[in-house]
């Protein structure tokens, strides 16, 4: 608050906006034993390789998404009620910006290579 | 021409137009939404930092892969460092919550910390990759690791200034609301980069190693 | 000393005197124009004794009305260099047939088209969108200024501190030479090794930065700081194109920002990213460069929609037609603006299953942007019309806006452009919305809210003028590039040898020649204005019986805005208020809080000037410093606490007594 300001405020009131939220150490906590796991396991499975890569693959990517919601949840303190959910719409719509732009990247390029005129050996070889 | 419609009767029900008792704004209470946006917008250079990876990521140019490059006993170090960084970060939050300036100012110390081992290793392992010739020009997989790994790096340095300098403002001016809010948005910050993270160790060193 | 060449390096980088363009008389002839045009600017300031006036009143000013005329001023500056790269272009055209060469040798007329590109692009069209956002739309949604004032004013003086680079390159050295996306790899530092391409690439990614603040400032305006009683829904039409525009730079800016760093390092360190060799692939680049540009296009134009949105309603008489399709028809396009990026290139191999995915999102996209056409045509519908300059641009818009929008979707059926891509058919189609959709929209805000900012109107007569000089001149400028186009002529060629094209490309130049007195007389409608203003002048604030809440000001409006915050109670406010016979306030002042001036911005933006300049030239030393300038002064700035003062209730209340008083004189003229 203004220090300068000519009005003694006797409440301090947030009216203008949600109280940003909080975390709590129960919160913290529960967020960073869950990270842990979640990043264990993942290096686990590649450094050990129980399973074969694809799969392996496909469980990392999965833990992945998972820790990003915990880090969301209990380190962000993401909710739809901050700022009136604009938060969350904004966060929605940049994912979807993001999944557009790399998976549209990925489809694109996948489909330029393809195409792209055929290279001498030597070249080749470089790839 | 304005056109101001000649109303002269008040009625007990009449509208106000306008704001008569007015209060001044809390000061920065845009401050919170504006930040995450540009949060957002930090969200989508990484994207296309990713999608450069995932485009020239297996362009060896008939260099290092992954395979010979990568140490995860390394990364994971690395990446324990960052994670207890947002832990800490987070008690100092709660600190700020109590009020506590000098519980306060020890967690961000401790967060600055974990920040700079991160920073540390990491240009470690930089020089290692560059002594034994896995330079960013070497070929596309490398130029590409650096910028993702490099970039997320440098957002981590200019989150260790802000550190330092908010260290002292809150030093100089104690938990003012101003110090409070420019607190939170470090956190967002100093999270936001933790997540990232997530993505790097994961599609850059585990599925490296996977190939 | 001074011939030690390791010791000039260090000190010059590669600056030398073989950087300025000593041999080329037409850039030394515009050097000699514009010095002499700045010195004798500056000695006016100084014999005026207006230097500290201008610090403390325009540069160092956070006030989001004054920023918004300061991109206006930067934009129409700017205007008219990229305009005379366009006359360049159409003259060079026009007579470089067979044995005539024309006057543009090869690398000049390639810096022509890529500095007409990226000037209109960024200093024109985006300061413009820019300039009126800032201005109008925190009037709009009854509030002081907007969100983050102090941050407003660094975007403004990083746009400036872009363009100052991009004319430096006239003077020193040269500019890039690769069209106005820079393209590896001919962007890259094998075939673009001088400085052009670095000019290019610092001045945008400095732009840049201002761009993508502006964004973040109006959006959290839009979202946080609208007037009590004003839902989304309730908010005026112009704010939704504003606020979809604004999510649109948040979106894709950081795209612009990521790529030019990656074009940037390969030209700096020697990475392979967007390489032939080593396992690079330059068409990430245009993979990329497209999921920026395909927005940013939008980004000009829906804040001109909101315009029209705007003057068709107010000069019709009447409520917008389908308020709550527009909103969803703008939000719509938003999001679709995200799916069509391949469109811009069809042609480079992708194949028949994405090339369909793109062109079928391409011909969507055109769905909401007709709805809103319908709605403004429906909204004049059984209005009274009255045919002021802000109309005869929208109508004007309206017409060519459309067909422009109609040689897109032509555009994107793929084997249509695997004929046409890169064409001059191309070149028309752009020229077409932008001109007709941005340019006539400027003019329309330009000529609709000028009144509102000075106070006084903008000549009628002149401004008729510059309507027919632009209208009819660009159909005569543009019209013969869809023929030429048509017939196979690609674009950016300096020279051509089937000697029947010519007389479409005279016809053209004869069109940029109308195009060139339409400019002239804006430039005339100004001084005249300003020479006549107490005979054009509104003292009521409402000079067009307008609908929403910046009308309810007096015009200049006062530092802040509105003494007391309006409260809101219907779509239209200010038509509502006006309809329910509302009493403006006379008494009760208060104190105000506003936001206080800061040099900050001006000099982060000069630092940068240094940081690009010395980044362009290889002076290391001077990059490293300013680098460290930069961060300090940024540091140092969050150490003011102190950023805000209050304006003094007798101010406030002298101030608005001055109103009551002119409008009890109006009202008593006019009954």
């Amino acid at each position: 608050m203004t220090d300068t300001s000519s009005h003694v405020h006797a409440h301090a009131h947030d009216d203008h906006g949600d109280a940003a939220s909080h975390g709590t150490m129960k919160g913290y906590m529960t967020g960073f034993v869950l990270a842990v796991i979640l990043t264990a396991i993942p290096f686990w499975l590649v450094m050990a390789r129980p399973f074969g890569p694809q799969t392996t693959a496909l469980m990392v990517m999965g833990f992945a998404v998972v820790q990003i919601v915990v880090h969301m949840i209990y380190f962000l303190h993401m909710d739809t009620k901050s700022e009136g959910g604009w938060t969350m719409m904004a966060l929605i719509f940049t994912i979807l910006l993001v999944a557009i732009a790399i998976s549209g990247s990925l489809w694109v390029m996948y489909h330029l290579n393809t195409n792209m005129m055929p290279m001498n050996p030597a070249s080749m070889a470089d790839m | 021409m304005s056109a101001q419609a000649p109303h002269a009767s008040a009625d007990a029900t009449r509208l106000s137009f306008y704001q008569l008792d007015e209060h001044d704004h809390p000061e920065g209470g845009s401050t919170m939404l504006g930040f995450w946006i540009y949060l957002m917008s930090d969200c989508l250079i990484f994207a296309c930092l990713f999608a450069i990876y995932g485009v020239l990521g297996a362009n060896y140019a008939g260099g290092p892969a992954p395979k010979d490059l990568f140490e995860l006993p390394l990364v994971a170090v690395n990446t324990s460092m960052l994670l207890l960084s947002s832990i800490t970060y987070g008690f100092a939050m709660l600190a700020m919550e109590r009020k506590q300036v000098g519980a306060t100012q020890l967690w961000l110390a401790i967060t600055g910390l974990f920040g700079a081992a991160f920073l540390g290793i990491e240009l470690y392992e930089f020089a290692n990759l560059i002594h034994e010739g896995a330079t960013p020009q070497r070929s596309a997989f490398l130029s590409a690791f650096f910028t993702l790994v490099g970039t997320h790096g440098l957002h981590v340095t200019f989150g260790l200034i802000w550190l330092v300098t908010l260290m002292v403002q809150v030093g100089q001016r104690g938990l003012i609301q101003a110090n409070k809010r420019r607190l939170m948005c470090l956190s967002l910050f100093w999270h936001f980069l933790d997540v990232i993270w997530i993505g790097v160790f994961t599609f850059v060193y585990l599925l490296g190693m996977l190939r | 000393m001074f011939d030690d060449p390791a010791l000039l390096k260090t000190i010059f980088g590669r600056l030398s005197l073989e950087s300025l363009p000593l041999h080329e008389p037409i850039v030394m002839g515009t050097f000699a124009a514009v010095a002499v045009g700045g010195i004798a600017l500056v000695a006016a300031v100084t014999y005026f004794k207006l230097w500290t006036w201008l610090w403390k009143e325009w540069l160092t000013s956070v006030d989001h009305k004054k920023v918004g005329i300061m991109y206006m001023i930067l934009g129409i500056v700017m205007l008219l260099r990229g305009f005379s790269d366009a006359i360049m272009m159409r003259a060079q055209q026009a007579m470089a047939f067979g044995a005539n060469e024309g006057f543009l040798p090869a690398h000049h007329y390639d810096q022509v088209f890529t500095a007409h590109g990226v000037i209109m692009i960024f200093f024109v069209a985006m300061p413009f969108v820019t300039g009126i956002m800032n201005y109008v739309v925190p009037l709009q949604i009854g509030a002081r200024d907007v969100s983050f004032p102090f941050l407003n004013n660094m975007s403004f003086w990083m746009t400036a501190a872009g363009a100052v680079l991009v004319m430096m390159s006239l003077f020193i050295g040269e500019f890039a030479r690769t069209g106005w996306l820079a393209m590896p790899p001919l962007s890259g530092v094998a075939y673009s090794p001088d400085v052009g391409v670095d000019y290019y690439i610092w001045a945008l990614q400095i732009a840049g930065v201002g761009t993508l603040l502006s964004g973040v400032n109006l959006i959290a305006t839009i979202v946080k700081m609208r007037a009590p009683g004003m839902s989304m829904m309730k908010m005026p039409i112009f704010c939704w194109t504003s606020l979809c525009t604004n999510v649109l730079i948040v979106a894709a800016f950081p795209v612009l920002t990521a790529v030019l760093a990656l074009l940037s390092l390969d030209r700096y360190v020697g990475t392979a990213i967007f390489t032939n060799e080593l396992g690079g692939n330059p068409m990430m680049y245009v993979n990329l460069i497209w999921i920026w540009g395909h927005p940013e296009v939008y980004i000009l134009i829906l804040p001109l929609f909101g315009v029209f949105s705007e003057v068709t309603s107010t000069f019709s008489g009447k409520r917008l037609f389908g308020y709550t399709s527009m909103v969803y028809a703008t939000v719509v396009i938003t999001i679709l603006a995200y799916l069509v990026w391949l469109h811009h290139f069809f042609t480079m191999g992708s194949g028949a299953s994405v090339n369909s995915f793109f062109g079928i999102t391409t011909m969507v996209i055109s769905i909401p942007t007709g709805a809103k056409i319908f709605n403004w045509l429906f909204t004049m519908y059984r209005g009274r019309i009255r045919f002021d300059l802000p109309m005869m641009w929208t109508v004007a818009f309206m017409i060519t806006f459309t067909i422009g929008g109609m040689t897109g979707v032509l555009l994107a059926v793929p084997p249509a452009d695997f004929v046409l891509h890169n064409s001059l058919f191309l070149v028309a189609h752009f020229h077409n919305v932008i001109i007709g959709g941005v340019l006539f929209g400027a003019f329309a805000a330009i000529n609709y809210w000028f009144p509102k900012a000075f106070g006084f109107k903008l000549d009628t007569f002149w401004g008729k003028v510059s309507f027919w000089g632009w209208v009819p001149g660009f159909y005569v400028a543009f019209m013969p590039l869809y023929v030429l186009g048509l017939m196979g002529v690609t674009r950016r060629l300096r020279h051509f040898d089937d000697p029947s094209l010519q007389i479409w490309f005279v016809i053209a130049a004869i069109g940029a020649a109308m195009i060139a007195v339409g400019i002239a007389a804006f430039l005339i409608q100004i001084f005249v204005s300003v020479r006549n203003r107490e005979a054009l002048r509104d003292v009521t604030g409402d000079p067009w019986n307008g609908r929403t809440l910046e009308w309810a000001t007096s015009s200049p409006p006062p530092d802040y805005n509105f003494a007391f915050t309006p409260i809101v109670h219907e779509g239209d406010a200010y038509a509502d208020m006006k309809a329910r016979g509302f009493d403006r306030p006379v008494s009760g002042f208060r104190p105000i809080h506003m936001p206080k001036n800061t040099g900050t911005g001006v000099i982060l933006a000069g630092l940068c000037v240094a940081l690009g300049f010395a980044m362009i030239w290889y002076i290391w030393w001077l990059a490293a410093g300013a680098m460290l300038g930069v961060i300090a002064v940024s540091i140092f700035h969050t150490f003011n606490y102190k950023r805000d003062y209050h304006i003094p209730v007798e101010v406030v209340e002298q101030t608005e007594a001055a109103r009551t008083k002119v409008l009890a004189e109006h009202k008593a003229l006019t009954a």
